[in-house]
């Protein structure tokens, strides 16, 4: 019944008439670029803030001191680290993988017996040489194992420290901007697009028409769909390719990205299909689609990190489609953690479907 | 079987009757006219036919369809401008034809098409720059691409200046010319008197008159008639000395008026007049022209009905 042919047709006419209209590029392309150039550029430099590194101290202790502890009270009371505890009883590699952490500090059992005797003992720093907070760790360590050897042994070393490289990317402000706009050109360009589209043409008897072809509605939404996806890869590339070159940011590319960049477009196509065809006018339909999309925007981690939000904001963030979109390519481009994607993806999968078939449903091509 | 068969069709919206129990058949190759004001129920019908929207009862076959029912299937067979036809902003007319015909899965020379409906300027323009009068001409263009035996045409010129009405006209008789079957509606008399074999007048959802102009002047005009200018009692004196003839006097235009049932009883009326000795002025035979027959027919004058639409009606409705 679907027809290959039509959907080419219908894809054809439509994508001249948007590459006709300048607008409408401006915001698929160009705009997600310009907010990546502006945010970029205000946070590129950032390295003021405390960087959060997980620790694990194994320090038993000798004569009553424990010198671990008193170390790390001290990296807490600089101003560049603040020491986040792991229980003793974990794997500590295995847990900085699962945090998806770029930096750790682990201390052995015997450090403050070795310490205390004058023996050389050394502290594990776990970093990634490409991230900017691993050379602010290892620093800050060697520091204060400095400090601590010459308050004890006038600068003998007993302190050392061995490095150790984790298998993390670094996330940086841009690694993570990147991923963030492409979710965020994959929400608005088609969701405001078939907002606006659906609503006029309902306005203007435009699907009326179209119904007197042999054009089925299925076709038409299948060919706008389509449009998206293609439009969204431009844009993916187009706005990686921006990040890497101006500010070198880190990006895994992968082929588990293409389901995000699939199922993205098909969901807010649907979304803004459906917010035109159950509202009554395009006014209506352009203030429904705002209240959807504007705080999706800023809540589903696509501007700042979901971590520097408030515990509830994050609660909320997890209801947003886009924000399994957004989580979804931070997870293979930038942490390259293919679990927890495959999670979003099904999540989105679901989310999708449910859309698609509500907005099939209530779409009505003939009467109004 | 007709092209268009419709009997008892009923639509209503809410509480108003859009359409109260119509019927109707179109012979093959004729140009049939639906006639009335607004909101008198004309494009409902026009939809119901083009399978746009459901009928509440009654029978209708388009081309053999039940349109509600096979309407994909009929859809092929039919050509339809909407009212006030749009179509994609940046779209030119001729890429318009090459979708279409894509759509439709049909081989045709848009260039032709072009030329059929005056347009062929315009080729490749984006239709948001177009005129009124050229949006019309690109719609009746995308109607012809599947060469419909059946074009439904829904006030095709309304809102156009007289020259643009004149050129859709003129791509109409062509069409009428080639033998197509045409539906049209219109609020405007000379376009229907123009173009239409016959004609039916809606009004409040009921035809209340159909056939060919002359036939609707001839049944509910007052018939032919005879004007004499002169006086009340030039008025008085015919009616007493002729036999059962029907006289008015216009105080206002000072007009005599003799209502002739046959050609001949103006003879008799004219020799009474002169026989009276008074003065009477120049004289004219007349006849109700399809505005009168309208006016009569139609409750209210045409300026006085609001521009609505179906849907508008019924949220006012719903608001009082």
């Amino acid at each position: 019944m679907v027809s290959a042919r039509r959907i080419y047709a219908d894809f054809r006419v439509f994508s001249i008439g948007y590459l006709r209209n300048k607008f409408g590029l401006f915001f698929g392309l160009i705009f997600p670029v310009v907010l990546i150039l502006i945010f970029g550029a205000i946070f590129a430099g950032g390295g003021a803030e405390t960087v959060d590194v997980y620790v694990q101290n194994q320090d038993n202790g000798a004569f009553g001191q424990n010198i671990g502890d008193s170390f790390l009270s001290a990296l807490n009371q600089s101003s560049t680290i603040r020491v986040i505890t792991v229980d003793t009883t974990e794997n500590f590699a295995d847990f900085l993988a699962a945090k998806s952490a770029s930096d750790g500090i682990f201390i052995p059992s015997d450090f403050s017996a070795h310490y205390i005797e004058g023996n050389q003992v050394n502290i594990t720093v776990y970093g990634n040489p490409a991230s900017s907070t691993s050379g602010i760790v290892s620093g800050t360590v060697n520091g204060y194992a400095s400090y601590f050897n010459l308050q004890r042994f006038n600068g003998t070393t007993v302190i050392g420290l061995t490095t150790t490289t984790i298998n993390t990317q670094q996330t940086n402000y841009v690694d993570f901007l990147i991923p963030g706009l492409i979710g965020f050109s994959i929400l608005t360009s088609p969701m405001f697009s078939l907002v606006n589209i659906s609503s006029d043409y309902k306005k203007n008897k435009l699907f009326k028409q179209l119904s007197l072809t042999p054009l089925t509605k299925m076709e038409w939404l299948i060919s706008k769909v389509l449009f998206y996806i293609l439009l969204s890869a431009a844009g993916f590339l187009l706005m990686s390719g921006v990040g890497i070159l101006i500010f070198n940011a880190h990006i895994t590319f992968s082929l588990w990205l293409i389901p995000f960049l699939v199922l993205g477009p098909i969901l807010f196509a649907s979304l803004g299909m459906l917010v035109g065809t159950v509202t009554k006018n395009p006014e209506t339909a352009g203030v429904i689609g705002n209240i959807i999309t504007f705080p999706m925007m800023f809540l589903a981690g696509t501007f700042f990190p979901l971590s520097i939000m408030p515990s509830y904001l994050q609660t909320i963030a997890h209801v947003l489609p886009l924000f399994y979109v957004t989580e979804g390519l931070n997870n293979v481009m930038v942490y390259n953690n293919i679990p927890a994607a495959m999670f979003d993806i099904a999540v989105l999968g679901i989310i999708t479907l449910i859309i698609f078939v509500l907005a099939v449903k209530l779409f009505k091509w003939r009467e109004d | 079987m007709l092209p268009i068969e419709v009997s008892g069709l009923k639509k209503a919206y809410g509480n108003l009757k859009a359409v109260d129990g119509i019927s109707f058949t179109v012979k093959e190759g004729e140009v049939f006219g639906l006639l009335g004001p607004n909101g008198a129920g004309k494009t409902t019908t026009i939809e119901i036919m083009e399978g746009l929207r459901e009928r509440d009862d009654g029978d209708v076959k388009i081309l053999g369809f039940d349109p509600w029912k096979n309407g994909y299937e009929l859809h092929k067979k039919i050509g339809v401008i909407p009212q006030n036809f749009t179509f994609f902003e940046k779209t030119t007319p001729k890429e318009a034809i090459n979708y279409y015909a894509d759509l439709f899965h049909v081989k045709v020379d848009a260039d032709a098409i072009l030329q059929d409906v005056l347009l062929e300027d315009m080729a490749k323009h984006p239709f948001e720059s177009l005129s009124g009068g050229q949006k019309q001409k690109t719609g009746l263009a995308l109607s012809l691409v599947n060469q419909p035996e059946l074009l439904f045409l829904d006030e095709p010129t309304t809102g156009l200046d007289p020259n643009a009405r004149r050129a859709i006209w003129e791509v109409i008789r062509g069409l009428k010319a080639k033998g197509k079957t045409i539906i049209l509606t219109t609020h405007y008399l000379d376009e229907a008197q123009q173009l239409s074999d016959r004609v039916a007048i809606m009004d409040h959802g009921h035809i209340v008159a159909t056939g060919t102009t002359q036939e609707i002047i001839q049944q509910h005009g007052s018939g032919e008639r005879l004007e004499i200018q002169g006086s009340q009692q030039l008025a008085n004196y015919i009616k007493a000395n002729t036999e059962e003839m029907q006289v008015e006097y216009d105080q206002a235009k000072g007009i005599v008026t003799v209502l002739l049932k046959k050609k001949i009883d103006a003879l008799a009326a004219l020799a009474a007049a002169e026989q009276s000795g008074m003065e009477w002025g120049n004289i004219q035979t007349r006849q109700d022209s399809l505005d009168d027959v309208f006016i009569k027919l139609v409750q209210e004058p045409l300026e006085e009905q609001q521009e609505t639409t179906p849907k508008d009606q019924t949220n006012k409705k719903q608001r009082r």
